[in-house]
């Protein structure tokens, strides 16, 4: 049984040249709400795609980020796909890199690679590594997998940007079961120590880990707390709407003085009714029957 | 005696030249900073000096982060604490992408002393030499840290230069020049090749007199780059000499002797003997004491070479 092809009729920002010319300068006219919530569509499509081809990979907590990181690349931040190595431009670190294929295919879809590429995922010598690989993908800023590393990564290059005066801005994604690691809060610790106003961190709050529910597993809570007693700003959304965590990145950049977290509540595999809720969607891919079912469930 | 010098203090204030030097250098500590001698920098650099605090694996992860930014930091701890402590960071950090990170750890080996296992660093340098890419330097004295450190900061790649806590007799002359990925010839010789690192270079040149009033001519060779390491050197030291003795403050798994046994068992096999601490932790007591206690003196260097020349053909 073959895998059902993506929709070839359904343009790419990638081919729109008008694309490039958004996604750096801030003036460009901005997508509309409609049109991010069609490419969070398309995200999800590449990602039940991609690891159903791979036949391995982290649907779950991929499909649950999908609107944190439609938000960021198709409207905060400011990047040059043209140029991945662009000095000005907003980092966006993935910590928990098993969501390697959201990330995957949100770059291609600004166009850092063909999109075609997506399907070469997992495979012996693809650019597209299944954890992230910043030796070989245009636009990955760090090589992640082993959880809790990508904070501490991420007040490195904060702390570069401000001893240069840049003005570029630094975004981190962790999971919620990676914040078990205490590297994580030593980082958490250290941000907030060296007053770094140019780092967000966003947290995809889906409740799930591997073995079970955060709950269960170790116990997170009280999560926003934590980071509050550690000297974060904390602003808390509904990660799926694409409108409050563009108001929270938006708060956060008026932030003086200590870095911003937003946790974002969230649904593992969200989008894909049998994925939701489901840890063994962590890191099972879904074989073609599935495929075939959630692809339906996405049009 | 030739002079001895801390090494330490010897990192410290080179650090400030190469800050002087170049405004990209960085330097980060995990509250240490006396203990390394970073605190020199810290005093001069303020701003370009980044305390993390008691937390080594988070120093590491910003080092990378720092040097993903075109920085090029340092970043110093005890070499227990670098790699051990964080060496999946420093492996998935710093070592998989090949970012410009210099870990430079200090109290390395057994000559750390009182303080015993916990702070005795005797498998760093098996850990770091693992790590596919890293550059490791181990320096024989103060000239020799001078260089070494001068050359990391301007060779772009990981590296990690691993120096000791006491002071250190120097080996060298002023116009000693460091050569990345060479041995050193530090004495000629035809019988049996006596080849060291760090501290045990001074050693290795003390058995050397003392063997030749009892009719035995060591090669001495200083292997101050263990990674990637001079092949070329220790094949025609073989060839020349028939024997090898190797003699580092590690364990005996995984460090100089490790590699230069790999070398020879492939080019060119010559017997060898092994001066390195035995498959142990060592304990609380004075360096001195503690060299002779696990078998790292000049007179174990001695009775190596005695029993390697006598296996040869």
């Amino acid at each position: 049984m073959s895998l059902p092809e993506l929709d070839p009729s359904s343009a790419t920002l990638a081919d729109n040249k008008k694309a490039e010319v958004f996604l750096s300068s801030a003036e460009a006219k901005p997508l509309s709400l409609k049109e991010m919530k069609t490419i969070a569509k398309r995200l999800r499509r590449h990602i039940i795609t991609m690891t159903g081809k791979a036949g391995s990979g982290h649907p779950g907590g991929s499909l649950s980020a999908v609107e944190i990181i439609t938000a960021l690349y198709f409207k905060l931040l400011r990047h040059k796909p043209s140029d991945p190595q662009w000095a000005e431009r907003d980092r966006f670190i993935l910590s928990k890199g098993h969501a390697a294929p959201l990330l995957y295919a949100a770059l291609a879809e600004c166009g850092y690679f063909p999109v075609d590429e997506l399907s070469t995922l997992r495979q012996l010598d693809s650019r597209l590594q299944g954890h992230t690989d910043r030796t070989l993908t245009p636009g990955v800023e760090m090589s992640a997998g082993a959880l809790g590393q990508g904070l501490s990564f991420a007040i490195g290059i904060a702390l570069s940007g401000r001893l240069n005066s840049q003005k570029h801005r630094v975004y981190v994604l962790l999971g919620d079961g990676e914040c078990d690691e205490g590297q994580v809060w030593e980082g958490a610790m250290a941000a907030a120590h060296f007053k770094l106003d140019n780092l967000v961190a966003i947290v995809d709050n889906n409740g799930l880990q591997i073995d079970g529910w955060n709950r269960d597993v170790m116990n997170l809570d009280p999560f926003s707390e934590k980071w509050r007693a550690f000297g974060w700003r904390v602003i808390e959304v509904d990660g799926h709407d694409l409108s409050q965590l563009i108001d929270a990145f938006k708060q956060a950049k008026q932030v003086k003085g200590q870095p911003t977290v937003i946790i974002a509540h969230t649904i593992k595999g969200k989008g894909v009714s049998f994925m939701e809720n489901k840890a063994d969607f962590h890191g099972k891919a879904p074989n073609a029957a599935e495929v075939e079912i959630a692809l339906k469930e996405l049009e | 005696m030739p002079q001895e010098i801390s090494l330490r203090e010897t990192y410290g204030k080179t650090l400030v030249e190469l800050g002087k030097e170049n405004p990209n250098i960085v330097v980060l500590d995990a509250d240490l900073s006396r203990s390394t001698m970073t605190q020199f920098f810290a005093s001069e650099f303020p701003h370009r000096f980044f305390d993390c605090g008691i937390a080594e694996q988070n120093m590491v992860g910003i080092a990378a982060g720092l040097a993903a930014s075109s920085k090029i930091p340092f970043a110093s701890t005890f070499a227990v604490f670098a790699p051990g402590r964080c060496f999946d960071q420093i492996r998935m950090s710093i070592a998989q992408p090949r970012l410009n990170v210099k870990l430079v750890s200090t109290h390395g080996g057994i000559s750390v002393g009182e303080d015993g296992t916990s702070h005795q660093s005797v498998e760093d340098l098996a850990l770091i030499c693992s790590l596919p890419g890293f550059t490791v330097i181990v320096p024989a004295d103060a000239i020799e840290t001078v260089q070494a450190l001068r050359v990391a900061a301007a060779t772009y790649g990981p590296f990690y230069i691993r120096i000791c806590r006491p002071k250190v007799p120097l080996v060298y002359s002023e116009d000693y020049r460091f050569n990345l990925g060479k041995a050193v010839t530090m004495r000629q010789g035809k019988d049996v090749t006596v080849i060291a690192i760090g501290i045990m270079v001074a050693a290795a040149l003390e058995a050397a007199g003392n063997l030749e009033q009892k009719g035995i001519d060591c090669h001495v060779l200083n292997m101050p780059t263990l990674k990637p390491i001079d092949e070329v050197a220790i094949i025609k030291a073989a060839a020349e000499t028939g024997a090898i003795v190797t003699a580092e403050e590690h364990l005996e798994h995984g460090g100089l002797g490790s590699a230069v046994a790999r070398v020879l068992a492939r080019h060119h096999p010559v017997p060898i003997e092994f001066i390195a601490i035995k498959d142990t932790y060592a304990k609380s007591g004075k360096p001195a004491e503690l060299l002779q206690r696990y078998g790292l003196t000049a007179k174990d260097i001695e009775q190596a070479v005695q029993a390697v020349v006598k296996k040869k053909g």
